[in-house]
């Protein structure tokens, strides 16, 4: 039972890392129906651009509070990786609207593979560590919780209200719905329709820089293709939960977290990847709505 | 009064790639007047109304308003000039709350006037206080005729564009609809340019009309004018509500 409950804490901690990512998937989705392939490369990007405020920091002020060196990681990681997706919708997809459906999502996986190899050259092909920062447990009975995994559903939690805040109660998400779903209405009323995909594009892009800069933290280490196989399965996350859904994105997070760390618990960690990726196949197969998706039939 | 003009349409060309829509249209709207555009299915009324709002932009030609050329602005700057178009097919926003695409309707600039708005709104129509925390998608059609026109209404209009408010409507519905246009007219002297199949109400309404055919205006003249004109008559009234 113990056992259990400490993987559940795991897939948890794991489950928000791609919930985060996840929502950014979904909602370039919702708002231009294309699946953005290089945002599992953002998300990297975000752990890299952490890893650096990390190693500056570290090295120039060496008594650099713990606290204060996470939030500037944060931050730093959440401007940089915003302006690098605002900058690829910009060059790589604005043009490519209203073509036909494929050719976005070519170029997306062209930006993927651009940013990944951009990282390979100038960080290095091999995996970069970092010492560990976040090191004090807590031990409740025989369950370990460690504070970086308490940190990590923490951050998760006020990002998520704060992003269901904006999107549900501002003008701002109001402009993001309404283009979503009738983007010529949208202009009608005076909607800034490219600069609404824009601030989308930043958006879903400064939560994955988030959880970049967590995966970071947890696993002590960066890699250039870090932004494949998590990235894959935050996608997976996305499309499980319904792709085009907010709450959903969510939810599938947490689900692919759970399924991967009692996979890897009870089963096989050699085939967690696998176990993740059949769900993919499934979803798509027996329920390519997702959860909490939508039919696309809508009464008008 | 001198009439002073509002909109100013000038030989406006608009095609849809290869396909020409509107073939030179000539029309003006002058500040205060109801402006009705009749026409069968097809001649481009509903062409034109998108075309002074940029989407799809003008080939050729001039759209002015407000001593302003607007031709190539985009659709977003066009509706920040408060051209508010309740647009052909309601195109209510389906998974927004009614109070959500009133507020939507009000764009960033009316915010501050919202709550004393949307009464306005409320008293006109009743039935959307009713159903304001329901989905868009969920009202009936009139319903969301009324919520199309409301939210066009909510950006406090220089001109309302409405494009066949009466279609797919009860006759009691359309009544309604159209004295609410005539009483914002006259108290508020809000300009108002609408497209009508139903062009025996709509000249009734009018202070002037134009009549299109194949993307071009073939007649124009006064409501009373058009009511009375054989030509008119025999194309678009006789058969139709007298």
């Amino acid at each position: 039972m113990e056992y259990f409950i400490q993987q559940l804490i795991n897939g948890l901690t794991l489950g928000s890392i791609y919930g985060l990512v996840a929502i950014g998937y979904t909602m370039v989705y919702g708002i231009i129906g294309m699946i953005n392939f290089a945002h599992g490369d953002i998300f990297m990007l975000g752990g890299f651009a952490a890893l650096v405020v990390f190693l500056i920091a570290t090295s120039f002020f060496a008594g650099i509070p713990v606290a204060l060196l996470l939030l500037l990681m944060l931050l730093v990681g959440m401007l940089m990786t915003g302006l690098w997706n605002w900058t690829i919708e910009r060059v790589a997809y604005r043009p490519l609207r209203g073509s036909f459906r494929l050719a976005p999502l070519i170029t997306a996986i062209g930006m993927s593979i651009v940013l990944s190899n951009f990282i390979q050259v100038t960080q290095g092909p091999r995996n970069k560590p970092i010492p560990p920062m976040v090191t004090d447990v807590f031990h409740i009975g025989g369950i370990t919780v460690s504070l970086k995994q308490v940190l990590i559903v923490i951050i998760t939690a006020v990002l998520l209200f704060a992003f269901w805040y904006i999107v549900n109660k501002t003008p701002l998400g109001r402009a993001q719905r309404a283009t979503e779903q009738d983007r010529k209405m949208a202009a009608l009323l005076g909607v800034d329709v490219d600069r609404t995909i824009s601030i989308t594009f930043i958006m879903g892009a400064a939560l994955a820089a988030v959880a970049g800069a967590m995966y970071l933290m947890y696993y002590g280490v960066a890699s250039f293709n870090d932004g494949f196989i998590p990235g894959v399965k935050a996608f997976t996350a996305a499309v499980l939960g319904g792709i085009g859904s907010l709450p959903g994105a969510v939810l599938g997070g947490l689900l692919i977290g759970l399924i991967e760390s009692l996979w890897s618990a009870y089963f096989s960690i050699a085939y967690k990847d696998v176990a993740t990726f059949a769900i993919l196949a499934f979803v798509l197969i027996f329920k390519p709505t997702g959860i909490l998706g939508r039919p696309e039939v809508e009464k008008v | 009064m001198a009439a002073e003009s509002l909109l100013k349409v000038e030989s406006v060309e608009t095609y849809y790639g290869n396909i020409r829509a509107l073939a030179g249209v000539d029309i003006e709207v002058n500040k205060g007047e109801i402006v009705s555009l009749i026409g069968a299915n097809g001649a481009g009324k509903s062409t034109l109304m998108m075309t002074i709002c940029g989407s799809p932009q003008a080939r050729t030609g001039s759209i002015i308003f407000d001593g302003e050329d607007i031709t190539k602005l985009p659709t977003h700057l066009i509706a920040r000039r408060r051209i508010a178009q309740s647009p052909e097919g309601r195109r209510i926003f389906p998974r927004m709350t009614v109070y959500e695409n009133l507020q939507m309707g009000a764009g960033l600039d009316n915010l501050k006037y919202f709550s004393e708005d949307v009464e306005k709104i409320f008293t006109l129509f009743p039935r959307l206080k009713e159903r304001q925390s329901q989905r868009g998608g969920t009202l009936s059609g009139g319903e969301q005729q009324m919520l199309s026109i409301g939210r066009a209404l909510m950006a406090r209009p220089k001109l309302l564009l409405l494009d066949e408010p009466s279609l797919g409507l009860a006759p009691l519905i359309v009544k309604g609809i159209f004295e609410a246009i005539k009483k914002l007219n006259q108290e508020e002297g809000l300009t108002v340019f609408l497209v009508e199949q139903n062009a025996f109400a709509a000249l009734k309404l009018s202070d002037r009309g134009y009549v299109m055919v194949n993307g071009k205006v073939t007649m124009s003249g006064s409501g009373k004018e058009l009511l009375a004109n054989p030509e008119v008559r025999a194309a678009y009234l006789e058969g139709g509500r007298h």
